[in-house]
Order: C-alpha cells, then sequence, then structure tokens
C-alpha cells in the first residue's frame, strides 16, 4: 500500500506504524476528571467508567470504510489520519492527525456554545 | 432423537470399506452431509460453519442429545479459517484462565479420530518454541512449570537439545542465536479440511441440518429477546441463537446492534514446494513471529506476523511476505534454496488481550463465540464442546468460563503477552 503523506507525498506503507482507528483521538474525560467537581454521584462515575471502557476496548471495526490513524516512524514521525477501505485496501484520504483533532476541537466549541 | 422425521443414512469407514471400495473403483463412496432446506424453527440456530461453529454442533447433537440444530453458512463449509490455518495444534499457553482451556482441546484432538470415525490425520509431532537468550530461557521454565501444572506435557531443551533434532538450524546467528527451546511433544498438526468435514458428518449423522449458501443478515430481536435470524433464504426462528463466525464477527453482532472487544487483521500463509522430509516436527521463532513445519506432501508450511492494519481483505501485502521469508533465513537457511509455491490470507478476529470469548450477550437467547486470534484452530474442539455446554445449560463450561465479554469492565483480562488493549499486537 502507499499512502499519500499530506507534506511528503506517497510513502510506502511499510515506513509507518499502525495504530487503530482514529476514534483513539475522541479519548473521554477519566473517572478522576470527571468525579472532582461538585456535581460528583455514584451514577456520573459508573458513566465515566462505562465511557471510558468503550473508548479502550470497543471498536466498530467497519468493512468498508475505516478512518484509522498511522505513525510515519520511519519518516518525520507525523500522525496521520488515513481514510482506507479495509475489503479493497484503497486509500481515500489522507490528512495529518493534528489538523483532524483542530477541526474537532472546533467543531465541539461551536456545538457547545449553540447549547 | 428429538428431530423425528430424520434417518440415519451415514456410513462407517473401515479398512475393510477403503479396500472393498479400491477394488470395486470408488464407486460405493456416498456424500458425507446431506443439503437440507432450512425448516421454519429450530432449537438452535449456529451461525458459522468452520469449525468452531460444525464442532459446536457436533457436540450439541452427541454429548448433550440436542439436534433440532441448524449450521448457517454464508459461503461452503471449511471455507474459512478452519481451511486457510497452518494446522499447529498445542496446550503451551500460560495463564489459568487459558491452559486448562487448551489441555481440554487437547485432550479432545487426542480422541477426535474415534470420535467421530473419520480420518483427521491428527499428528502428535511435537512443537518446538525456540529461545534466544537466557532471560526467555527463564520464561520458557515458567511457561513449562504452568503448563505442567494443568497436565499436559513439556520439555525444556538447552542448545544441544534442540541440536540434537534440528541439527540444520542457524545456532550461531548474530542478532538471535538459538540458546534452547521449549518442547511440547503431544503438540503437533491435523489436516484442517478434515476437521471441518469430520464435524459436519458427525453433526449432520445425527440430524444437524448444515445449510450452505445461507447468509446471516439480521436478527429478529424482540423486547430484549432474540427469536431468530434474518437470511438470504429467509427469516428462520430459533430458541437459541449462536453466533461463531470468527474474523466475521463485528459484522454480525453490529446487525444486533453490538460494538465488540476485537479488531479484524489479515495473516498469510505460505507453502513451498514439495520437498523431501527435512522437519518432522513444529518449529517456531521466539524472537519474533514465525512457524514451520512441513506437510505429508512434503511441502513447508510457515506463517510469520499479521499484516498489522484493520483488514476484511483474504490477502496480504508484499512487505509481511519479505519479513515472513527474512526470519525464516535466519533460522533456517536451507529455506532460501526452496521455491515459494502459494501464499493466502484469512481474516483473524484479534481480540483486546488476546484471548477468546464463549459467552451470552445482554440479548436474551443470542450468544457470542469469537476473538480467536491466529490461535483458534487448535481450540476448535475444546471451543465447541465448551459452547455447547453453554448453550445447553446456559452455564458457562469449567475451563472456559474467563471467556466473558465483559472481561475488561471487570479487570479480569486474560492477556498471555502483556501488551494491553493492542489488538495487532497479541
Ligand atoms: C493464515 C492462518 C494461519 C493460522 N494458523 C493457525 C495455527 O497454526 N494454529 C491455530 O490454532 N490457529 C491458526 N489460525 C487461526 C484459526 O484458523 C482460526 O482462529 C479459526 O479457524 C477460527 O474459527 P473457525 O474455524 O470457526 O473460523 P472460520 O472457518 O472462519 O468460520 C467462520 C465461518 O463463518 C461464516 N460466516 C461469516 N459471516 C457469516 C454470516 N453472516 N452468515 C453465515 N455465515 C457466516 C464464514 O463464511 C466462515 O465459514 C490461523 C489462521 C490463518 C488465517
Amino acid at each position: 500500500m502507499i499512502i499519500n503523506h499530506p507534506l511528503l507525498g506517497p510513502r510506502d506503507a511499510s515506513e509507518f506504524v499502525y495504530l487503530g482507528d482514529a476514534c483513539l483521538m475522541n479519548r473521554p474525560a477519566w473517572v478522576g476528571e470527571r468525579i472532582e467537581g461538585e456535581d460528583a454521584n455514584d451514577a456520573k462515575t459508573a458513566e465515566a467508567l462505562q465511557q471510558y471502557h468503550d473508548y479502550v476496548h470497543l471498536r466498530q471495526n467497519n468493512a468498508g470504510e475505516h478512518k484509522e490513524l498511522w505513525y510515519h516512524e520511519q519518516g518525520d514521525r507525523s500522525w496521520l489520519v488515513v481514510t482506507r477501505n479495509t475489503i479493497t485496501h484503497e486509500i481515500y484520504n489522507v490528512e495529518l492527525a493534528k489538523d483532524v483533532a483542530l477541526a474537532n476541537k472546533t467543531a465541539r466549541a461551536s456545538q457547545g456554545g449553540k447549547k | 432423537m428429538r428431530n423425528s422425521g430424520f434417518r440415519y443414512t451415514g456410513f462407517r469407514y473401515s479398512g475393510f470399506k477403503v479396500i472393498k471400495e479400491a477394488l470395486t473403483g470408488h464407486k460405493g463412496w456416498k456424500p458425507v452431509w446431506r443439503t437440507p432446506e432450512p425448516k421454519k424453527e429450530y432449537d438452535i440456530i449456529i451461525i458459522g460453519g468452520g469449525g468452531h461453529g460444525l464442532a459446536t454442533a457436533h457436540y450439541l447433537a452427541s454429548r448433550y442429545n440436542i439436534t433440532n440444530v441448524a449450521v448457517l453458512e454464508k459461503g461452503w463449509i471449511g471455507g474459512g479459517n478452519v481451511g486457510r490455518n497452518t494446522t499447529i495444534i498445542r496446550s503451551n499457553y500460560l495463564h489459568p484462565e487459558n491452559q486448562p482451556f487448551y489441555e481440554l482441546s487437547m485432550k479432545l484432538w487426542e480422541g477426535l479420530e474415534q470420535d467421530l470415525n473419520y480420518n483427521a490425520m491428527v499428528s502428535q509431532r511435537g512443537v518446538l518454541n525456540l529461545s534466544h537468550s537466557d532471560s526467555q530461557n527463564d520464561a520458557y521454565v515458567r511457561r513449562g512449570n504452568s503448563m505442567i501444572m494443568s497436565g499436559a506435557d513439556a520439555q525444556l531443551l538447552d542448545q544441544e537439545g534442540v541440536r540434537e533434532l534440528y541439527p540444520f538450524l542457524d545456532f550461531d546467528n548474530a542478532r538471535f542465536p538459538i540458546k534452547g527451546g521449549l518442547l511440547q511433544k503431544r503438540g503437533g498438526t491435523v489436516r484442517h479440511d478434515a476437521v471441518a468435514w469430520g464435524y459436519a458428518r458427525g453433526a449432520d449423522s445425527r440430524g444437524v441440518d448444515i445449510i450452505q449458501n445461507c447468509e446471516v443478515t439480521g436478527f429478529l430481536i424482540k423486547d430484549g429477546k432474540c427469536t431468530g435470524v434474518k437470511t438470504n433464504k429467509g427469516d428462520i426462528g430459533a430458541k437459541k441463537v449462536a453466533s461463531c463466525v470468527a474474523g466475521s464477527s463485528s459484522r454480525v453482532m453490529s446487525q444486533a446492534g453490538m460494538n465488540l472487544p476485537i479488531e479484524s487483521h489479515v495473516l498469510q500463509a505460505f507453502v513451498s514446494e514439495g520437498l523431501k522430509p527435512i522437519i518432522d516436527g513444529v518449529i517456531t521463532f521466539g524472537a519474533g513471529h514465525f512457524y514451520i513445519s512441513q506437510s505429508d506432501k512434503g511441502g513447508l508450511v510457515f506463517g510469520g506476523d499479521l499484516d498489522m492494519y484493520n483488514s476484511y481483505a483474504q490477502r496480504g501485502n508484499l512487505p509481511v511476505v519479505e519479513d515472513v521469508c527474512e526470519i525464516g533465513m535466519a533460522i533456517l537457511p536451507a529455506i532460501g534454496r526452496a521455491k515459494l509455491l502459494r501464499n493466502w490470507g484469512g481474516v483473524m478476529d484479534m481480540s483486546m488481550d488476546g484471548s477468546p470469548f464463549i459467552d451470552r450477550t445482554h440479548i436474551k437467547g443470542l450468544y457470542f463465540n469469537g476473538g480467536w486470534c491466529y490461535g483458534g484452530f487448535k481450540a476448535t474442539p475444546a471451543s465447541g464442546f465448551c459452547y455447547a455446554h453453554l448453550l445447553a445449560t446456559d452455564t458457562p463450561h469449567e475451563v472456559a468460563k474467563g471467556f466473558r465479554l465483559d472481561r475488561f469492565q471487570t479487570g479480569n483480562v486474560i492477556d498471555e503477552n502483556g501488551r494491553g488493549a493492542q489488538p495487532n499486537t497479541h
């Protein structure tokens, strides 16, 4: 597979290390962070534990389009979000993970603002 | 037999029958299982006609006398991983949740052919794990003791012991010298296709319907209870539905709204041209992933690492081919003279801790078996046995009670390699 690095151009996949589903970028606040606060209670702790469990251990494991994290270890050490088809191995899109994270943050902020 | 209307049409294999058929032009052999149309309803539906699904059906019928059972297979029997693996069986695990389970499997392998009246070519030719450092020797002492405590056999070899078995290995390799090894003599290989066929025949002859070209496309779920499945051959009702689809686990269970602690990855296997006998057991490299044996036809059968990225394609990429061949050359330089004949891939259900699941789900009547990673062939008999036990009695079998879906929530992970929630490293 050839990964079209946004900065370096086409690179062989063997230069990269694979981490997994890009949902790993959206870490929920962990239990300790949640329960310090005035509205801490057992239900909230349980919910936070559940969310953290789901984040660490459960995956959609899509057959077809899959957004995933690749690390350019033998290159510029950047993290990439690669959109790839897990049935055909075709790669649709490659972005810097940093850009994706910033875009997610902006999206979350504007959602929060609307509330 | 609860399944009325079924007549036993099977026959028994024997030496006499083989000779008789040889003399009469092999005209008396019959199909080994029927090709039924699905009934409206079954007591139990098993999804997936791989090794585990067929073994489950066989043990349900033969041990629990539950024969109103269907195995639904989207393709053909044996077309999945059961027919794609490198056929190694062993019971050399460390953790108490795993080792007794795999030792039960080994015992079932040892009696399999008599149980099924079918030649599965179970060959206890010995599995040798090489060690390349003093600390690895120490780790093997610990593993060996854990094996012996579960009633399995284990033998620690020093360098001379390994040299006696396989003098042609590269003992003085500059990076990974061979220091010794852990040998399990009862480990070995089994003819994988014959396992699927033997279990299919065993189940069919007791009245189980094996329905091929029947893909499950959804579940019938009402008020939190599963009452059957949707398929390309129509809806089929069932009191219990048991998923057993290996690499397709996430795809199938997502139809019941479940996300699993599983990623699907591709693993490749390789076979060389046929050679004269050189390797009479199974050898595994201890400093990375590589294992090799020789088939009865003479081909060297070997494999190594996953391709590392999520995949549902039953084929891999070239970097892993190169990697596997390099490791092969490192321990066994003679392999460089052999030509590679074929390679293929299979889709693995890699779990978050490298260990499997045999469990109920939160949906009543829906059961799950999966997460076998690349070691599920050796588990086939015990997996079928324990899944049948769970389905028949609604209690987990003693040796499979650690294989729960909620173990990451309760902290009871079974991580043989201590790698954490990174499926491709297990
Ligand atoms: C290259 C390779 C080498 C391996 N080497 C070894 C080894 O040496 N030792 C070892 O112990 N293990 C090994 N394994 C692992 C082992 O093969 C698997 O863990 C095991 O076979 C999985 O269980 P199974 O036989 O039931 O799977 P499968 O045979 O894959 O059965 C699952 C079945 O479910 C069917 N299915 C999927 N979706 C549906 C649906 N929607 N409806 C109906 N049916 C469906 C599939 O068609 C398939 O036939 C290896 C695997 C591979 C790929």
